[in-house]
């Protein structure tokens, strides 16, 4: 699936939800069950702190796609960041560069990305771009 | 007894609603509430005499003037200052501090020693590390418990002849912590070191006099007492604020320019550079003057009824930790849910109406100390209720259900 594929399917389920309360135990649960990055990865190289919570990326190319794994010490950045892996990883870089998060607006979760909410995920997706600048220029 | 109704009517943002629930706002601590009284003063000012001060001829700029120097005055009686040129506007309790660090670095050589406490904001302990870059001065620090109280014993360990300046808060903004400055202070003039208190935190509960204190410097900010932000206050003994150089230069602050010399103005021009927060400081004035006909002993029963009506609810919680358990505290209650980070439990709460801060509070090292990301802090002012209460500890219940 492409990103906006992936996007619309995820706007998709987040449309059967009928309050908040669903949307978050949604996501606290995703942020529980996922073993978003491998402990080797989760080291000080790989963070990004926000004032509030922590969230670590780790990205390799896999041919000529790219595969992130992330993780945060709060379980609903958690939850969102396993929705935007979901979005971004295993793509080709210049689809990442060009894509953008105007979905996460769509399924209520807004206020999680702006950059006044210091919980590391707006300075996370800058990342996912540049390992997608990074990795292009590797590619060319 | 307070007359809760009556005073919540005097608060309008308390009638607002955040995500579909009625405001619960428990970060009293970061910022508090302003009363109709004082939004009040700053419609009339904008509305009936906005005009530069100490300058003009001109009536509007008499009124102005008159006013903000009566604010002055009202500042000056509230801290039971001698004169009111010891009181000095300032924009709020960071610029108070970054005042007096800058004008000691005058008064202090290598090897002399600043003392401040490990309960502090960690943004007031850079001016002190920036000063001791800057003179070769040296910095200690008074350590914690458990309890988030200070040691006092190691406080008399450290202090000695080349103490100079003994630094820290009345209340502590992180676990809420009521400082014993009488002894801080008494103990520091023992040694001939001068003592500043930082009261951001103690003014919204406390009416602290500065004479009884004999305190040196006492700062605090507007906009945790009911006031404006932007507007703070530095109160300094008349002695020491003489011997300290102006910080900034520029208008108000010079009694005659030339290119090779310039004389100062006397106190308090001397440190008030340029055109001052007119509004913000009349507005301060307003919001002491609201503060004290509620009172200031009233307040503090009825905070204090709130604390333990809400750490009895809380602890009752599994797995519910608080952090700062010292026997004199004010209306703060920081606490975390065993395996839970705080910014979850945050997010949830405010999904509920519920306004409290997560983070580390500005207190890094008291987080270090007790090892943990943050908190969940929240703090209670005179217009909360238990009902209110009630709501956070059902919200923190329900924020553990679904997290953990
Ligand atoms: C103890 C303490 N000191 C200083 C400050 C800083 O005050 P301001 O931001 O008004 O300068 C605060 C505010 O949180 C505080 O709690």
């Amino acid at each position: 699936m492409n990103i906006q594929e992936i996007q619309n399917e995820i706007i998709e389920e987040f449309s059967m939800f009928e309050d908040w309360e669903e949307r978050y135990q949604y996501m606290i649960d995703l942020g529980k069950t996922l073993p978003l990055i491998e402990a080797q990865y989760k080291t000080e190289d790989n963070i990004i702190k926000g004032c509030q919570s922590k969230v670590w990326v780790h990205a390799e190319l896999k041919e000529d796609k790219i595969a992130f794994t992330a993780d945060s010490d709060a379980i609903i950045t958690k939850g969102i960041i396993a929705i935007l892996i979901r979005v971004f990883s295993n793509q080709h870089p210049a689809a990442i560069l060009e894509a953008n998060t105007d979905f996460i607006d769509q399924i209520g979760l807004k206020e999680h990305l702006s950059p006044t909410r210091a919980n590391g995920l707006v300075s996370m997706i800058k990342q996912l771009k540049l390992y997608a600048i990074a990795y292009q220029t590797q590619l060319n | 007894m307070l007359d809760l109704k009556k005073i919540r009517a005097d608060f309008p943002i308390l009638k607002r609603e955040v995500n579909g629930k009625p405001l619960v706002y428990f970060d009293n601590a970061a910022t508090s509430q302003t009363p109709q009284q004082v939004i009040d003063v700053i419609i009339d000012y904008y509305s009936n005499y906005n005009a530069n001060i100490h300058r003009g001829v001109h009536a509007l700029s008499q009124e102005a003037t008159d006013k903000y120097e009566a604010a002055r005055h009202t500042i000056q009686k509230h801290f039971n200052a001698k004169h009111a040129h010891e009181i000095i506007y300032t924009s709020g309790t960071t610029h108070s501090i970054n005042l007096i660090a800058n004008g000691f670095a005058s008064l202090l050589k290598k090897g002399d020693e600043i003392i401040v406490s490990a309960l502090e904001h960690h943004s007031n302990i850079v001016p002190w590390q920036m000063l001791c870059e800057k003179t070769g001065a040296i910095l200690k620090v008074i350590p914690m418990n458990q309890d988030g109280e200070l040691v006092m014993h190691e406080y008399d360990n450290l202090l000695n002849e080349n103490t100079k300046l003994v630094f820290t808060n009345h209340i502590s903004n992180a676990l809420g912590t009521i400082n014993p400055i009488e002894e801080i202070i008494n103990k520091a003039h023992q040694v001939g070191a001068a003592v500043l208190i930082d009261g951001a935190q103690a003014c919204p509960h406390v009416k602290p006099d500065v004479q009884d204190l004999d305190v040196d410097f006492y700062v605090a900010s507007a906009h945790k007492m009911c006031g404006p932000t932007g507007v703070g206050m530095l109160y300094g003994k008349e002695e020491w604020l003489n011997k300290l150089p102006p910080y900034q230069g520029g208008g108000e602050m010079i009694a005659e320019v030339s290119f090779t010399k310039t004389t100062y103005a006397g106190l308090p021009h001397k440190f008030e550079a340029g055109t001052p927060n007119i509004c913000g400081g009349i507005a301060f004035g307003a919001a002491i003057d609201y503060m004290n006909t509620i009172g200031f002993d009233a307040i503090a029963k009825y905070e204090h009824e709130l604390l333990e009506y809400a750490t009895k609810a809380l602890i009752e919680i599994e797995g519910l930790k608080i952090y700062g358990t010292a026997n004199n505290k004010t209306s703060v209650v920081s606490f975390n849910l065993e395996g839970i980070h705080p910014y979850d439990v945050g997010t949830i709460l405010d999904k509920l109406g519920i306004a409290v801060r997560t983070g580390h509070h500005c207190a890094q090292p008291i987080m270090d100390f007790f090892k943990i990301p943050g908190t969940v802090r929240a703090s209670f002012a005179f217009y909360n209720t238990k009902e209110e209460i009630d709501a956070l500890v059902s919200g923190v219940k329900k924020a553990k259900m679904m997290l953990s």
